[in-house]
């Protein structure tokens, strides 16, 4: 009956990866057994036949060229952008290269964070040259291999797709590779010059697309062992709530369920299926300890918020003396902005598969922070971190939240494991849980006073923040300093605008409360664009000027920020007539090391609500490693900023999540999609940055600003589609 | 146990009626391709055709199949007459590709129904599929080269 049980343990992650155009995309390592597995010491020059000049890469003796990524795939493409890397180094064709996740070990850390993450949109830019050293310094013993071999010298050997020649003599990488492996290390290898790239700057079809459109492609989800149990679990309804008494009865009666246990964050049903887990969860009665979460209330929550913005908090950015300045100022704005929590919402809902057996712990799930889950499990388990291994599946989508300083959700299947002392069970979150669990883009409210000269310029800027700390109560909490959770205020206090205004404040107050905060595509700028470009707009109109000139003479000095609104205005054709009917709208932010500006255009459906038409982008990212995977990042930014811009918002009343699914917690679908993207890329030699994220910020205000123009009424409150049918 | 036929292969499951069509192909079969988004019809992700029409296997019961033609992501790509994927691979649509299954099965009912459907077409047929990392764009334009391939018998590139 079941083609599961004729599946090796093994082999689940190779089975289905064989690809029809003969690309390989294999997640263990083959012969992994034999080696170890990619995290063992065995994987290096000493394993024999196979060559492994560092931790990235792996020259097999049957020519395989495997990759190892220090960072998770989760839809951002640096499956493809580092195999790139090497390529370019090793000559080995790209197509050809076989893929797979690095496991939890000290050589994958990021290269600036110090840890293994994918986050920050770094990706790219963090392992532009320890990837392309990878393929270099195997390229270099390679040719030294075959230069013993053929008796040459090693600069009369050339190389091209994965073979190296000299004369009459050619050797495939395999047939050099255990050669090349007794070879002592080279020293510092020199890199290509970029007028020689084959691969980089030159669009490179994504490697995981052909499994990902016909099914082989495993994610977490997908994970599936003979004798495993799926573990469902009953949630707490308020955040920080206990479970006080559990009446498993009823659930223990339902057809497939094997084992009702409590654990910290609720109780799981395990069963022989992820619908019988289900069951056994709707048929649970829990009595709970609700605690102090139950206060938890959006309205009072904004309300609370406002009357803290009344004064100013902790100090992020201060110079002169605001309140005097602000005296002299001729004209005064205030705007006051509002943003609801944010659920991430990937496709994929959270799992964890996790196997339990004589001290040793494997886990497989789609995580950002590897590392960070493996300590957390082997906490829970009273093991040592390598003691737990952790392979990391393709993320069905991650926005920040498959990387929780918390680990929660590998956490909880650890608990379930630990609880239950089955040896396999895989934890499958429903929707609700998802969207209700909580690790939510802060609520923020911003206070901004701007006081502006006789000739429209701003001469004082004060600007108050509020909202929880993502840092805070976290492992990340020592980068807090002063009460400055940098998160918090990232996109005002180091903004361009504000360095050319003498007289200024920006301060902060993190209140407290229990529901749990997390970092969500573009953290601190989710909210800080949108408060910064709104406002230079509302100041560019009552300045008499135009939006897109007022921004070019603040950011004179800025020109990066200048070159991408110089580029957007460029191909928006800003200034020229639109069609009846449609407005647009412009704003420029810079986020991870990105500077990105949109010009948006919008119509107004008849019910007054937004449509978002056209969005054209201009962003300099330094280098663009791979030109069509910028684009395709910058577009899934936009449309994860639509989505946040005009429809989805988290509530709470008395501590209950007011949204469970995506009937209520709304997001972007095909018909909101703008029916025209642009995404412009500037040529630039400045410093590489992400893509990744930056292209949310700027999505919000320049909507906004479009529906000032179509309008003359200034949208403050998120998302504003809910903004306008209330007003 | 329970009779169906899946991609043209008669197979006995071991559900309950009353189990969902997703999760007899994926936990009792195997049948991954297919997923897990929401539940509730909401999202798409767990499309496949019953009977050639699309339907969301999460709210549709396994009795329900019974007796029909069920196809997953795993058959349709044996369909050679497809051009979908072939249009998705030249577009390049996929990010985390998770609900890119559901995308496609859906995409093969628009194209059977409608060979030339206009941009309003496609927001309409495919309204029920969503997308986080926003493909919405390219999905557009893959479906309409799927379109072109199909009309012109796959010689378009």
């Amino acid at each position: 009956m079941s083609q599961i049980t004729n599946t090796s343990r093994r082999n689940f992650l190779k089975t289905g990866a064989v690809l029809g155009s003969g690309l390989l995309i294999s997640f263990t390592v083959p012969g992994a057994k034999k080696l170890g597995g990619a995290g063992s010491a065995m994987l290096g020059p000493q394993s024999g036949a196979a060559f492994a000049p560092n931790a990235y890469l792996h020259i097999t003796a049957d020519n395989q060229i495997l990759v190892y990524l220090a960072h998770s795939e989760m839809g951002q493409g640096i499956w493809t952008t580092l195999s790139m890397l090497i390529a370019e180094e090793l000559d080995v064709d790209v197509k050809k290269m076989v893929v797979q996740h690095g496991d939890a070990w000290k050589p994958y850390h990021h290269t600036s964070f110090g840890m293994q993450i994918t986050g920050g949109s770094s990706t790219t830019w963090s392992e532009f040259d320890r990837y392309r050293k990878a393929g270099a310094t195997a390229r270099t013993l390679l040719v030294a291999a075959a230069a013993k071999k053929f008796g040459v010298s090693p600069s009369e050997c050339k190389t091209a797709d994965g073979v190296v020649t000299a004369g009459t003599n050619s050797a495939t990488y395999g047939e050099l590779a255990s050669e090349a492996a007794a070879l002592p290390a080279p020293g510092d290898v020199p890199l290509r010059d970029a007028k020689d790239w084959k691969y980089i700057g030159k669009s490179v079809k994504r490697l995981d697309t052909p499994a990902k459109i016909n099914g082989t492609a495993k994610f977490g989800m997908d994970v599936q062992f003979p004798g495993m149990l799926t573990a469902a679990v009953l949630h707490a309804p308020v955040f920080g709530a206990k479970v006080k008494s559990v009446d498993a009865a009823k659930a223990k009666a339902i057809p497939g369920v094997k084992q009702v246990v409590q654990i910290p964050t609720g109780v799981a049903v395990l069963a022989d299926n992820y619908w019988a887990a289900k069951k056994g969860c709707t048929a649970l009665k829990v009595d709970w300890d609700l605690g102090s979460g139950v206060q938890v209330d959006s309205s009072s929550m904004t309300a609370q918020y406002k009357e803290l913005a009344k004064k100013p908090g902790a100090t992020a950015a201060k110079a002169g003396d605001v309140d005097s300045a602000m005296a002299k100022a001729v004209k005064t704005i205030e705007a006051e902005y509002t943003f609801p929590y944010l659920a991430h919402a990937p496709m994929e809902p959270l799992n964890v598969t996790i196997e339990l057996n004589n001290g040793k712990c494997e886990i497989w799930c789609g995580t950002q922070m590897p590392g960070i889950d493996q300590e957390a499990a082997a906490k829970v388990l009273g093991l040592k971190p390598e003691q737990v291994r952790v392979n990391t599946v393709f993320l069905g989508g991650g926005f920040g939240r498959r990387g929780t300083p918390a680990s929660d959700f590998v956490r909880e299947a650890a608990e379930i494991i630990k609880a239950s002392g089955k040896p396999l069970v895989k934890m499958v979150w429903a929707r609700e849980d998802d969207v209700r669990g909580g690790f939510y883009r802060p609520a923020f409210l911003h206070n901004v006073k701007v006081g502006l000269n006789a000739d429209g310029m701003p001469i004082a800027w004060k600007h108050t923040i509020v909202g929880q700390s993502i840092m805070d109560g976290t492992f990340f909490a020592s980068m807090i300093k002063d009460g400055i959770d940098n998160a918090s205020v990232e996109g005002v206090s180091d903004s361009p605008y504000l360095y050319a205004i003498p007289d200024r404040l920006v301060s902060l107050h993190s209140p407290k409360n229990e529901v749990p905060v997390l970092w969500w595509r573009s953290v601190g700028h989710t909210h800080t664009a949108m408060a910064m470009e709104a406002t230079i707009d509302e100041l560019a109109h009552a300045a008499g000027k135009d939006p897109l000139v007022y921004r070019q003479q603040l950011l004179k000095d800025h020109p990066r920020h200048l070159a991408a609104l110089n580029l957007v205005a460029e191909k928006a054709n800003w200034g020229k007539p639109l069609p009846e009917g449609r407005f647009r709208g412009i704003a420029v932010h810079e986020s991870f090391l990105s500077f990105v500006a949109q010009v948006v255009e919008i119509s107004l459906n008849t019910d007054g609500t937004i449509k978002v038409h056209k969005v054209i982008n201009a962003i300099d990212c330094g280098l663009a490693v791979n030109p069509d995977g910028v684009k395709a990042q910058i577009e899934s930014g936009i449309n994860y900023g639509v989505s946040a811009a005009l429809l989805g918002e988290i509530t709470l009343e008395k501590g209950r999540v007011q949204q469970g699914n995506f009937n209520d917690y709304v997001v972007s679908r095909m018909f909101d999609t703008p029916a025209e993207i642009e995404v412009h890329i500037v040529d630039s030699s400045n410093k590489m940055g992400g893509v990744g994220e930056p292209g949310v910020p700027p999505v919000a205000p320049a909507i906004a600003n479009a529906y000032f123009a179509a309008t003359g009424k200034r949208l403050r409150d998120l998302p504003f589609n809910k903004a306008i049918l209330k007003a | 146990m329970v009779k169906l036929k899946i991609n043209q292969k008669e197979y006995s499951v071991d559900a309950s009626p009353d189990m969902p069509l997703l999760w007899a192909l994926r936990d009792v079969l195997g049948l991954t391709g297919t997923k897990f988004g929401c539940g509730m019809a909401q999202c798409g992700a767990c499309t496949v055709h019953l009977d050639r029409e699309a339907v969301r296997s999460c709210v549709t019961l396994v009795s329900r199949a019974v007796g029909k033609e069920v196809t997953t992501i795993e058959g349709l790509s044996a369909d050679p007459t497809n051009y979908l994927q072939k249009a998705w691979l030249e577009v390049d649509v996929p990010q985390c590709g998770y609900c890119q299954s559901g995308q496609i099965m859906s995409a093969a009912v628009l194209l059977r129904e409608n060979p030339n459907p206009t941009d309003e077409d496609i927001d309409t047929a495919m309204s029920g599929n969503i997308c986080r990392c926003g493909t919405y764009p390219r999905i557009r334009k893959a479906i309409h080269l799927a379109a072109q391939m199909q009309r012109e018998g796959g010689k378009v590139q």
